[in-house]
């Protein structure tokens, strides 16, 4: 979409330019050890591109050779059935399927070019550039304050008390939460609602200046009103970073994407479930002429 | 799916009828009912046993004593001219106590006890100066050369061991003593008039009925005699406090260190499965093999680190409240680690993800968001290591806790003695005041126990409650 503004990248952070945080603006940061110079493009080179990715379970592999080039400043839905491995897809794009001790990935997944599973790349520094929301709110047991200031601080923020200040507010007032809580920026954060929760942990995954939010079914335990915020706050959120969302629901999927990918179960010969992705479409074209029979068949519901 | 409704009737068919089901039911209830009875039996035994407990213990801590005394506080007191009803021998200032006490012994105990500790820094009562300076010239001159001199606390001790010199004779416990005074009274008079022999010195005229608190603040204050009427245990608990410094200090860090490696760090590994199954069986090491460990590493291998003697302390043998320290934190390690394990085990995995989600370190977030969850159940286990610590006496006995000592321990190369220690040497003893004394000491371990126990669940809520 606006992809112009963004074509040939040298420094994520020239990419945060829109961010209205004139405080926390990357000089506070450290450098970014993620970001390099793209190759020259061919093609529409995304700001995360999966090649010929496999992943594993131990012996078991729960997804088969992915192919996927997600753009900047767009909406990316995952949708399939469940255990097709959406989640699996999902973690392995910032590294944190490295947390499963026996989860390994085969294959190239690139962040602005670069093989994130290179040797020598710390997960670490891909998961700063790029954020997660988790299926159910897990804001830190700390105040609301700290929820936000403490991605930042771990990730180097050196801004003084007043800089820190506005750094949370810009990341509250971003996820369009800053004034059901301004007033109560020291209380705990478990003290929210659910949907409230969600929102804040959309504001501490972009506090830390990532340009790439992963979320993964974001809204299945909220109610349709929380949803529905959620959903408006992650049209507007686009202008300023890529999302990547895993949503079992369709009608989601259809509201906010720009692009959705369609996962389905493949039944190998051993009876293992691999995950398969079918077709990565523009949203619209998805739903109303999808090129697979699989995925018609899946929107439709005469799936199963 | 059309074939499946037939097969649900079929099915019914293997469910009670509903006259069938309301018998079914009453059993099920009945056997429920068994089943409470039992829980409700076990729980009362458990109550009884430890108000069994507490009732020895406290009844031999309190009660009626026959008493003589060599010389009544009373008369020192009003000797010195002040009014016997409202000054009490403690109230006597130092140089009174020093006087009385001077009055009273032979000037050669009293030499004795000057060489043992001098009463003043600056002056001698019982020696001569020019036989002090001899003395202390000498190759083995004695400990009252050179150490500080007595305070009131040590010299009033002496007045009431030497001068009022008082006998307990005879001891009843609480409950008999509260229900029939008269009868102790009666005893007591009886065995005066038929076996008299066993009293040769005192006639009854002399006896004193008189309430006695084993444990009372003298007691606590005191160090320990081999008098059992002036004995105290200050020295013990003194000790048994050293003993739980250094204990925590060693095990709660270590342990607590071990537990974050194995739960956060460690991937699983047979390696590490073979650590955690060893860490699960250290834990039901009786704690006398914790006590030989401690003897060959602490006292006798590293004896130059626990005698002082790297530290430029001269100290006989290994055989310190830090060797016992050590041992203690070796014993209570396991379980330290296992219930910080769990604590850690309890902290929910998707608290881990959000940390690492922002791009925190491993270490970032368990410091800053999984311990301060984890904190109030590591101070349970912190509790229970405490608990062992202060109750634990045969490792004790191995590392050599001294027996009779009447230095309060200053440091961690000091000898010293516990209250487990003391109170098992008491009950060994066969005098009847001994007995009592024990009991009082036990009452004395249970309530240090309470008390530091309080402490650390104090710390708990505070951390659980905390508005994070
Ligand atoms: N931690 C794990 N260990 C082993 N297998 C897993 C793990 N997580 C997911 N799987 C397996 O991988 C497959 C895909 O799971 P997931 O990615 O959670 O699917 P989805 O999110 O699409 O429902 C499933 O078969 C699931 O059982
Ligand atoms: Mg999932």
């Amino acid at each position: 979409m606006t992809n112009e503004t963004t074509k040939d990248l040298v420094d994520v952070s020239s990419h945060e330019g829109p961010v209205e945080t004139p405080s926390a603006q990357p000089p506070a940061l450290p450098d970014d050890k993620t970001a390099v110079a793209t190759e020259p493009a061919v093609e529409r080179d995304g700001v995360i591109q999966t090649q010929n990715m496999d992943i594993y379970y131990g012996s078991f592999k729960a997804v088969h050779d992915v192919n996927l080039n997600f753009q900047f400043n767009e909406i990316s839905a995952l949708i399939g059935p469940s255990g097709c491995g959406k989640s699996t897809v999902l973690r392995s794009l910032n590294r944190m399927n490295d947390l499963i001790p026996t989860a390994r990935t085969e294959g190239v997944v690139t962040y602005h070019g670069e093989n994130i599973y290179a040797p020598g790349v710390d997960p670490v520094a891909v998961r700063r550039r790029i954020g997660m929301v988790f299926q159910k709110p897990n804001p830190f047991p700390k105040s609301i304050y700290q929820n936000i200031i403490w991605g930042a601080k771990i990730n180097g923020f050196k801004g003084s008390k007043a800089e820190a200040d506005d750094l949370v507010e810009n990341a509250l007032q971003q996820a369009a939460i800053w004034d059901e809580v301004k007033d109560k920026l020291q209380e705990s954060g478990l003290s929210l609602s659910g949907g409230q929760q969600q929102r804040l942990c959309i504001a501490r995954a972009i506090a830390t200046q990532p340009d790439v939010v992963l979320m993964d079914e974001p809204c299945s335990a909220l109610d349709p009103i929380a949803t529905l915020r959620i959903e408006e706050l992650m049209l507007e959120l686009k202008q300023n970073y890529s999302i990547i969302i895993v949503t079992h629901n369709m009608q989601q999927a259809a509201r906010v994407s720009d692009k959705t990918a369609f996962f389905n179960i493949e039944l190998s010969n051993e009876g293992q479930r691999t995950g398969e992705l079918v077709e990565f479409t523009p949203t619209d074209q998805l739903f109303t002429a999808p090129k697979e029979k699989a995925t018609e068949d899946y929107i439709t519901g005469r799936f199963g | 799916m059309s074939v499946e409704a037939p097969e649900r009737l079929e099915i019914q068919e293997h469910f009670p009828t509903d006259a069938e089901y309301d018998k079914l039911l009453g059993k099920k209830n009945r056997k429920g009912l068994i089943a409470k009875m039992f829980f409700m039996a076990a729980l009362a035994t458990a109550v009884l046993a430890l108000a069994a407990l507490l009732y020895t213990i406290v009844n031999e801590s309190f009660g009626l004593v026959a008493q003589v005394n060599q010389n009544e506080p009373e008369d020192i007191v009003a000797s010195f001219g002040y009014d016997p009803s409202t000054t009490a021998l403690a109230d006597l200032s130092y140089d009174e106590l020093v006087e009385s006490l001077g009055g009273g012994i032979s000037t050669n105990v009293g030499r004795r006890l000057e060489r043992e500790q001098r009463f003043y820094a600056d002056k001698l009562v019982f020696e001569s100066d020019e036989l002090w300076a001899e003395i202390c010239s000498s190759d083995e001159p004695p400990a009252g050369c050179d150490s500080s001199p007595r305070d009131h606390a040590g010299v009033l001790q002496l007045v009431n061991e030497r001068i009022v010199q008082p006998d307990i004779i005879a001891a009843a416990n609480l409950v008999p003593s509260l229900l029939d005074p008269q009868a102790f009274e009666e005893d007591v008079e009886v065995t005066f008039a038929n076996t008299p022999e066993r009293f040769p010195d005192y006639t009854f005229d002399q006896v004193q009925f008189q309430w006695r608190a084993w444990l009372n603040p003298t007691f606590l204050v005191t160090p320990q005699s081999t008098a059992p009427e002036t004995t105290g245990i200050r020295t013990a608990i003194l000790g048994t406090l050293w003993l739980v410094i250094i204990t925590i200090t060693f095990a709660v860090p270590v342990g607590v260190g071990a537990a974050i490696y194995l739960e956060e760090f460690a991937r699983p590994s047979r390696f590490n499965d073979f650590v955690q199954t060893n860490i699960n069986n250290l834990a039901g090491v009786p704690s006398i093999i914790y006590g030989m460990l401690g003897l060959a590493i602490f006292v006798r291998a590293l004896e130059a680190l626990t005698s002082g003697a790297i530290f430029g302390i001269e100290q006989a043998n290994g055989r310190t409240v830090l060797s016992a320290g050590l041992t203690m934190g070796l014993l209570t390690l396991p379980v330290v680690i296992i219930s910080s394990q769990e604590a850690l085990r309890a902290v929910p995995n998707s608290l881990r993800q959000a940390g690492l989600g922002v791009g925190a370190t491993k270490w970032q977030t368990v410091r800053s968001q999984v311990l301060p969850v984890a904190i109030p159940g590591i101070l349970t286990g912190v509790i229970l290591a405490l608990a062992r610590a202060i109750g634990e006496t045969a490792p004790l006995i191995l590392v050599g806790a001294a027996s009779f000592i009447t230095a309060d321990p200053t440091g961690p190369f000091s000898k010293f003695t516990a209250l487990p220690i003391q109170i098992f040497q008491w009950t060994a003893l066969p005098q009847f005041e001994w007995q009592h004394l024990a009991a009082a000491a036990s009452l004395t371990l249970l309530i240090l126990l309470l008390i530091l126990n309080a402490g650390a669940v104090i710390l708990r809520n505070r951390y659980s409650r905390r508005p994070q």
